[in-house]
């Protein structure tokens, strides 16, 4: 079920509330192939809840995600699991297995869907983590890795498989500069190398900006706006300017809302 | 007053929805058919974690508790100069009763936690997830091992605590209180039946094993992700599993004594 | 290597219970007493058995040479049926008497044989023919009450 176009994702009119919260509204997106494409919004407007959405680890309340021409929740478990060999996911929190060292975290899909003998099992985890830098970390255990360093091992295990399509979940946040100089550049080259299609969602401005193709800003379950970087970066709606630069007052208030502070004191 | 009962009806609907959704997961945990040569070493790893590691606690229990029952027993019998009694006294009550309840009870509260608080913890680092999103099924890999290996651990730890237990009661009663080695011993074997007795602790020990097991993996894979919420599903996990150890007891033991 | 530890203790964990298990079984329980071959089954008919159940001892002087395995209602006659399971190597001589008696005052009933005098031993399938039945502690108060009344 090739499709020759280039939407490779596609969400048309997806709505989806969790409990009384409207988290999306009717949003429309393309990710198109072979770019790379950054979902940004302030904290909890939802862009993770997107990315769950588009692996259907949720089920939207109505709308349609299609994934290289299939509507991924009308899939059958089983059909599900053999698109998802083709995603590869990068958790906020690494996500990686903490009874695994280093070795066998990135060698687990390999163990579980091949039948690739040890040499090339061991082979295929070098490289990956030689792309990453983190060849010579084999024996660590999860516990004993830095963040950005446990980042870097759950990208080259969601890599082993050479997925066709790459989501990250937040992978610059929390990370000091040179891990994210480091994270800037691996995902970069891995998405030019391998030809890789890379969803990334984010809240860090100026990295994401520097490498996506194309970036979506999401604010209270809409698409506000949308745009290639330098296009964001001039864009004038009020909301883009706050966010992309970092205003504290605006569309976003600064006041939680509450009555008048004169009410409040009792005068 | 009718704001109570709508309560009492709200959270009596939620728990049957829970009963409900709990059903459900232990039929997806039982019903897959294994891939043997994988399973086995996982299964093995388990029944280390979950089995052997509680062995201490229950041989150390076993040994207390069989050394209390013949202190209380000489001391009780001695009135009715029945001291002779105290061999079938301390193996009826270990194996039709103490050994498979509190073997359960201490098992829910040292694996049934660990079980939870680790399953909980793999959801909120994400870890499950991760399985999820490279096409490998968590129940499966997870979970399934986890129960078997509790389903399994129960009834092998419950019989090594009533032979300890059993030894710690002619410890105190026979080495100690003077009590006729001879009497202890040939009125136990003729006081305990096999079937009537031993059976149905086995029976008892491995229903308890499965409930145990069960909620402590469905309280961790439901818990949320947080660290309270982690905090939450191993208290509710030990309380839960040791009221339903308790109730299932009075159950299993009603039915077994009017015979099969 | 991990490997090998696990699975060394996980072997030790599961051989401990079936020790466990072979150990209740046999000195816990007594079912190794309790086994078919090496005894022959005899027959015996009580008016009243008292309280005397199944797997009670059987015993000659004392000595325990057997088990009662089951107790039945004679539906014609309404006797009690009772079936010894007597160990091989004792032989009892054709006019042995069973009587029912207690144990101690607050204890539980067993078969005690009395050995007769002849010579031919009881064989497997053999009926018993001397009964005593048990001393039903209420009929003997009764009698008492009565003989006292009668004074």
């Amino acid at each position: 079920m090739e499709s020759a176009n280039s939407e490779w994702v596609s969400i048309r009119d997806l709505s989806y509330s969790r409990g009384e919260r409207v988290i999306f509204d009717n949003i429309s997106l393309n990710i198109p192939r072979g770019k790379i494409v950054a979902i940004m919004g302030p904290s909890g407007s939802g862009k993770t809840t997107l990315l769950q959405l588009i692996s259907a680890q949720l089920y939207p309340d109505s709308g349609v995600c299609t994934f290289d021409g299939v509507n991924v929740h009308e899939l059958s478990p089983k059909k599900l699991f053999e698109l998802r060999k083709r995603m590869g996911m990068l958790f906020q929190s690494g996500g990686l297995f903490s009874n695994l060292n280093v070795f066998e975290n990135v060698a687990f899909p390999l163990r579980e869907h091949t039948r690739l003998s040890e040499e090339m099992i061991h082979d295929l985890v070098l490289m990956k983590l030689n792309a990453v830098g983190l060849r010579g970390a084999t024996e660590l255990m999860p516990g004993e890795l830095s963040g950005g360093m446990a980042r870097r091992v759950a990208f080259a295990r969601a890599l082993i498989l050479d997925p066709e399509m790459m989501m990250l979940d937040e992978p610059f946040t929390g990370q000091d500069p040179i891990t994210m100089g480091v994270l800037v550049k691996l995902i970069r080259e891995v998405h030019d190398a391998l030809g890789l299609t890379t969803i990334i969602v984010s809240h860090d401005v100026a990295e994401t900006a520097s490498i996506a193709d194309y970036i979506y800003l999401i604010l209270n379950g809409e698409v506000v706006a949308s745009g290639t970087s330098e296009e964001m970066l001039h864009h004038q709606h009020p909301a883009v300017v706050q966010f992309m630069h970092g205003l504290p007052d605006g569309v976003v208030p600064f006041q939680y809302p509450a009555r008048e502070f004169a009410e409040d004191l009792a005068l | 007053m009718i704001g109570a009962i709508q309560n009492l009806g709200r959270s009596t609907l939620n728990n049957c929805q829970q009963f409900g959704a709990a059903g459900i997961f232990l039929g997806r945990v039982l019903f897959r058919w294994p891939r043997v040569k994988s399973a086995l070493p996982l299964l093995i790893e388990q029944l280390y974690f979950v089995g052997v590691l509680s062995l201490l606690i229950v041989i150390v229990s076993g040994l207390f508790i069989g050394m209390v029952l013949g202190l209380q027993g000489v001391n009780t019998l001695a009135r009715f100069s029945a001291q002779a009694q105290l061999g079938q006294l301390v193996a009826l009550s270990v194996v039709r009763e103490l050994g498979p309840v509190v073997t359960a009870l201490l098992f829910a509260g040292r694996a049934g936690s660990a079980l939870t608080a680790e399953i909980g913890l793999m959801r909120a680092t994400d870890q499950i997830a991760s399985m999820e999103m490279m096409a490998v099924d968590p129940l499966w890999r997870v979970i399934s091992p986890r129960f078997w290996a509790g389903f399994i651990s129960m009834p092998i730890l419950a019989m090594i605590f009533s032979v300890v237990a059993i030894w710690g009661g002619y410890l105190v009663g026979v080495e100690w209180m003077g009590v006729d080695v001879g009497a202890f011993w040939s009125n136990m074997q003729s006081a305990v039946d096999f079937q009537k007795d031993i059976v149905n602790g086995i029976i008892k020990s491995v229903v308890f094993g499965a409930a145990v097991t069960w909620i402590a993996v469905f309280q961790g894979f439901n818990a949320e992700p947080t660290a309270p919420g982690i905090s939450l599903a191993t208290t509710r996990s030990v309380v839960y599993s040791s009221l339903v150890v308790l109730g299932l007891d009075f159950v299993l033991t009603a039915i077994m004594l009017k015979g099969w | 290597m991990r490997n090998r530890f696990l699975e060394l203790w996980v072997g030790l964990f599961m051989i401990a219970g079936f020790l466990a298990l072979v150990y209740l079984a046999t000195h816990v329980s007594g079912l190794t007493h309790f086994s078919d071959d090496g005894s022959y089954r005899l027959t015996a008919e009580f008016d009243n058995i008292g309280a005397l159940k199944a797997r009670a001892p059987v015993r000659v002087a004392g000595v325990t040479i057997g088990r009662v395995e089951t107790i039945q209602l004679d539906e014609k006659n309404y006797r009690a049926v009772v079936k010894l399971l007597i160990d091989d190597g004792n032989k009892l001589p054709k006019d042995t008497a069973a009587h029912i008696l207690t144990e101690g005052i607050l204890g539980s009933n067993y078969i005690s044989l009395a050995p007769g005098f002849e010579e031919i031993a009881l064989v497997g399938g053999d009926v018993i023919a001397t009964t005593h039945s048990a001393m039903i502690l209420e009929n003997l108060i009764g009698q008492l009450l009565f003989k006292v009344k009668e004074k």
